[in-house]
């Protein structure tokens, strides 16, 4: 017969699945007496046993949870621990992974406070993914507290005075004691079914752990979870903590705060209004302003204000200018020659025979012609002398030429 | 002839012809042209202008009534 064999691997992974699909013990608590206590300092790790009068475990803190220690853990200390159980492959260890420490005394409910809040936590109940957005303006809101005390007075008022405009659907229920806890179910349960309502609040007043407690119920906080409208949690003081905080989509510190938290102030909202009309007016005439400016450039251009200007007075002036320069023009010419004209006058002015004779001299012509040379004249001619103030008929007595 | 064309595209022509005109190359002839055209945009955009004005003019006061009501 063959004997199916594993190997001790096989064994350890086997038995450690077994311990980690195992929900109660991957969030369980365990009370007992520290020994055989280790740290080691490069890890940060923490080794010791818990042991109690029958048995005991073999137990490991790591650095990351150690580290928030408030305190110094000892040999012979009675404590709670809160973690899971789990198996070493290497060696089939069988240990206690612990997360959180507390010194035995601790109040009870503190400590089965931490291991729900654990428990749920890794869960992923609590993640932020999860929270919905509270919306702007509810139309109705389920107010889920004892319909006797200062809470629900309180948030009445407050809704009523920010907000007039939202209905509220009023749940009374219990908030402490037996009864709290089913009543509070059952009313979240009837507004889901009624689906009426765009946001909850759920919460009381001030008190002791124990009265506050109904608000650290497991069932509560599921219930909570699965929402279709975002929830408002707000449970005794700012200082006190519940589950059902982590759980809703929104914690307010107190039931005050959260009807502050679930509707806007109206005058604000108005005021909003207001400031948005004027912003709306502001654009508008701007935008006009806007627009005449370039119209008003444009259209006092003073081609289209005064174009008989522009488009004909330029144009005359053109003419005349060049009107101008003609005349100018002529008038350098006609300059220029008469005084060319002026200056060949007195050139022939000065070369003139009339001039070199109204200096004294004089000349001689014979029979109408000009006598220029004395090779022209003979003894006996008949010759007539012109001066400036007359003349003097001669006859030639004698001639001499200058050579021979 | 009536052309639909917006305010800003009338307003833009204008602009152009002005500064066709204030250039000074166009002709005689163009110039009387342009001078023509654009006084008619300038008379249609005033126009709009002004009844646009008025339009707002007229909604702030229909406004200001109702709030009167209101109160």
């Amino acid at each position: 017969m063959d004997i199916r064999a594993l190997t001790v691997k096989q064994l350890n992974i086997y038995v450690k699945s077994l311990l980690e699909g195992d929900s109660h013990l991957q969030s369980v608590a365990v009370t007992g007496e520290i020994s055989n206590f280790k740290n080691h300092y490069a890890s940060g790790h923490l080794y010791f046993t818990l042991k109690d009068a029958d048995a005991a475990i073999r137990c490991v803190m790591f650095r990351s949870y150690a580290m928030r220690l408030n305190f110094t853990p000892q040999d012979g200390m009675q404590v709670v621990l809160i973690g899971r159980v789990s198996l070493y492959e290497k060696d089939g260890q069988y240990q206690f992974y612990a997360e959180q420490m507390f010194a035995a005394g601790a109040g009870e409910l503190a400590l089965k406070f931490e291991e729900i809040k654990n428990r749920l936590e890794k869960e992923g109940l609590f993640d932020l993914s999860k929270k919905k957005k509270l919306p702007a303006f509810p139309k109705r809101i389920a107010v889920v507290t004892s319909d006797t005390g200062a809470a629900v007075r309180d948030i009445l008022n407050i809704l009523s005075r920010r907000w007039p405009l939202c209905q509220v659907l009023m749940c009374p229920v219990a908030v402490q004691g037996e009864n709290a806890v089913p009543d509070m179910l059952d009313a979240l349960e009837r507004v889901y079914k009624l689906n009426n309502c765009d946001v909850i609040i759920i919460g009381r007043g001030g008190g002791s752990a124990e009265d506050l407690w109904a608000f650290n119920s497991e069932e509560l906080a599921r219930k909570i979870a699965v929402s279709p409208v975002p929830v408002i949690s707000a449970v005794g003081h700012e200082t006190d903590f519940s589950i059902s905080d982590f759980a809703a989509d929104l914690r307010a510190p107190t039931p005050s705060a959260a009807a502050e938290l679930a509707v806007p102030d109206c005058k604000e909202v108005a005021a909003g209004i207001e400031k948005l009309k004027v912003a709306l007016k502001t654009a508008l005439n701007g935008k006009y302003n806007l627009c005449n400016a370039k119209f008003e450039k444009a259209s006092n251009s003073p081609f289209l204000k005064y174009p008989e200007e522009r488009i004909i007075g330029l144009r005359l002036e053109q003419i005349d200018r060049l009107t101008d320069r003609a005349s100018a023009a002529i008038d350098r010419n006609i300059n220029s020659l008469s005084s060319k004209y002026g200056e060949l006058l007195a050139k022939l002015d000065a070369l003139s025979p009339l001039k070199v004779i109204s200096r004294g001299y004089g000349f001689v012509t014979k029979n109408g012609s000009a006598v220029v040379s004395a090779s022209d004249l003979s003894e006996g001619d008949r010759i007539s002398l012109k001066f400036n103030d007359g003349e003097a008929d001669c006859t030639v007595n004698e001639r001499k030429l200058n050579n021979g | 002839m009536a052309e639909k064309k917006d305010f800003e595209t009338n307003l833009k022509e204008l602009e152009q012809i002005v500064e066709r005109l204030e250039k000074g190359d166009t002709t005689l002839d163009e110039s009387i042209k342009f001078f023509e055209k654009g006084m008619k945009i300038s008379v249609n955009c005033r126009k709009v202008l002004d009844s646009a004005k008025q339009k707002i003019n007229d909604l702030t006061r229909a406004e200001k009534e109702e709030e009167k009501k209101i109160d």
